[in-house]
């Protein structure tokens, strides 16, 4: 399988000295659902916002393949953590926000919106404001925002990470139909270990200060009945017992609390 | 409180302030040209309209209005725009702001007639003045308080050219602060546009010191309240057109 992203020897800094994170060397294979959690300030949100070329400065290479050019859809879409949607823009308008200045007709944006509404099971919403709609919702919207555009490669920064624990387990499961059913890549940020197991083909541990990728754990677990079952919990506390690790080395570099 | 109560309240309160004012004037404590009594208005509306200065007088008072308000509105809120977004306008412009900021409208009295001479644009000019700086003020508020995330999201989401960004986030972004400074300018217009008006340039402030040297002052309380009106009347729609705009808002 080919890689449709990877990074080679990445760092960022933002002050110009301090790295984020730095010898970042992580690549997504193409359909594959890659789950990132890691120690805050580890630069997880970091990582997505320079594969989306939001961050112009960096070190090291990140190549994003272009396999189909097609100038209805963008390679790249992003799912916030806030939905952030432009509140002034109606729930349709929202969702189109990627396909104005590319080449689309009036017909296929009405069709991209009903059939991401479709996706995130919010039919019919598309002429509602965002006020209009509950936290979950939003949410919703804003990943229909980025299916609208067909990308080959969904980044997601913790966008469940805000809504509550029952919302927040319709989504995902949303999400990985949505996953099986249009084969996209994803790269999905979260704070949430078992949301992590529970989605990743693979989690990548960041951590340490600066960040670095510390862990890959490959997750192989049968998705039907993953959560139910023993080896879930094991590879939960795998994973947890790993990022533990990297919080104290973490603490132990930026030296003893100033108080 | 009810609507009902509160409408009741708001309505006796009025009444029984015209009803005061009216016994106080018959009363004869005082002459009538020291406080004419509010039944006598309608009256003396009717005669303003049949020799045509009230009509004529408001609408060249509108006039002032409407080029002083186009004006200073568009040339606060292009500024307010410019400096909220570019950091090097901003800071070439942060003595002069604070110079000028304090100076009233009024006191570029002389210097409109200088100019302008005693005319409508010297009358526009002054009105303009109170304007700009409420919206010059109010517009960068607003641009400095647009949500930088979603500036990320356009970007994200292929809007990258600084065109493409004004319009797809920080303008409709700012528009709630940039309206509410429009409105604050639409009733600062009225307040200036009579002052602007007493050095001589037809339009309401000119027929009122015209009317008080004649101790006319029936006509002078006339026209205070067509000032009431019309800003009222212009605020109302513009409440109505806002509200049209903001229609996203809760």
């Amino acid at each position: 399988m080919a890689a449709v992203i990877r990074t080679q020897d990445l760092a960022v800094s933002y002050d110009g000295r301090t790295p984020i994170f730095y010898g970042l060397d992580l690549a997504v294979e193409e359909g594959e659902l890659v789950t990132v959690v890691g120690v805050s300030g580890a630069g997880k949100s970091t990582l997505l916002r320079v594969i989306a070329d939001l961050i112009p400065s960096f070190r090291g290479s990140v190549k994003v393949e272009h396999p189909r050019q097609d100038p209805t859809r963008r390679q790249i879409a992003m799912v916030f953590q806030a939905a952030n949607l432009m509140p002034w823009r109606r729930v349709g308008d929202n969702i189109t926000l990627g396909l104005e200045g590319i080449e689309v007709s009036e017909n296929v944006k009405r069709e991209r919106i009903d059939w991401t509404l479709k996706l995130v099971g919010l039919e019919g919403y598309g002429d509602r404001w965002p006020y209009q709609l509950s936290g979950g919702q939003r949410q919703r919207i804003g990943i229909a925002r980025a299916l609208a555009v067909d990308p080959d490669i969904l980044l997601m920064d913790e966008p469940f990470g805000a809504v509550d624990a029952i919302t927040r387990t319709g989504l995902q499961a949303e999400l990985l139909r949505i996953w099986a059913e249009t084969g996209k890549s994803i790269l999905f940020v979260t704070h949430d270990i078992e949301e992590a197991v529970y989605l990743g083909d693979r989690v990548v541990l960041l951590g340490d200060r600066p960040g670095r990728i510390v862990q890959e754990y490959p997750v192989t677990i049968d998705r039907a009945t993953r959560r139910e079952s023993a080896e879930f919990a094991r590879k939960v506390e795998e994973v947890r017992a790993g990022l533990q690790a990297a919080i104290q080395s973490a603490a132990a570099k930026s030296g003893p609390v100033a108080s | 409180m009810k609507p009902a109560t509160r409408y009741f309240l708001a309505s006796s309160g009025l009444v029984s302030f015209l009803l005061l004012w009216e016994g106080i004037a018959r009363s004869g404590w005082v002459e009538t040209h020291l406080l004419p009594p509010p039944f006598s208005l309608p009256e003396t509306l009717v005669s303003e309209i049949k020799n045509g200065f009230w009509q004529a007088m408001v609408m060249a008072s509108l006039r002032h209005y409407a080029v002083g308000f186009l004006l200073g509105s568009t040339l606060g809120v292009t500024f307010g725009v410019a400096v909220a977004l570019f950091p090097r306008v901003e800071a070439s412009q942060a003595w002069l702001a604070r110079i000028f900021r304090p100076i009233p409208p009024l006191a570029w009295i002389p210097f409109a007639i200088i100019w302008f001479g005693i005319s409508e644009t010297a009358a526009a000019f002054i009105i303009s003045i109170g304007i700009f700086w409420i919206n010059y003020f109010t517009a960068m508020a607003a641009v400095q308080a647009v949500d930088k995330d979603l500036i990320e999201v356009a970007r994200a989401f292929g809007h990258r050219s600084f065109f493409a960004l004004l319009r797809k986030v920080i303008l409709p972004g700012a528009a709630p602060g940039i309206l509410s400074g429009l409105r604050a300018g639409l009733g600062q217009g009225w307040m200036t546009v009579v002052a602007a008006e007493l050095f001589g340039i037809a339009g309401i402030g000119q027929r009122m010191i015209e009317a008080s040297g004649l101790l006319a002052s029936k006509v002078v309380v006339l026209y205070m309240f067509s000032i009431a009106l019309l800003y009222g009347v212009s605020d109302y729609i513009f409440v109505r057109i806002q509200s049209k705009i903001l229609e996203w808002q809760r």
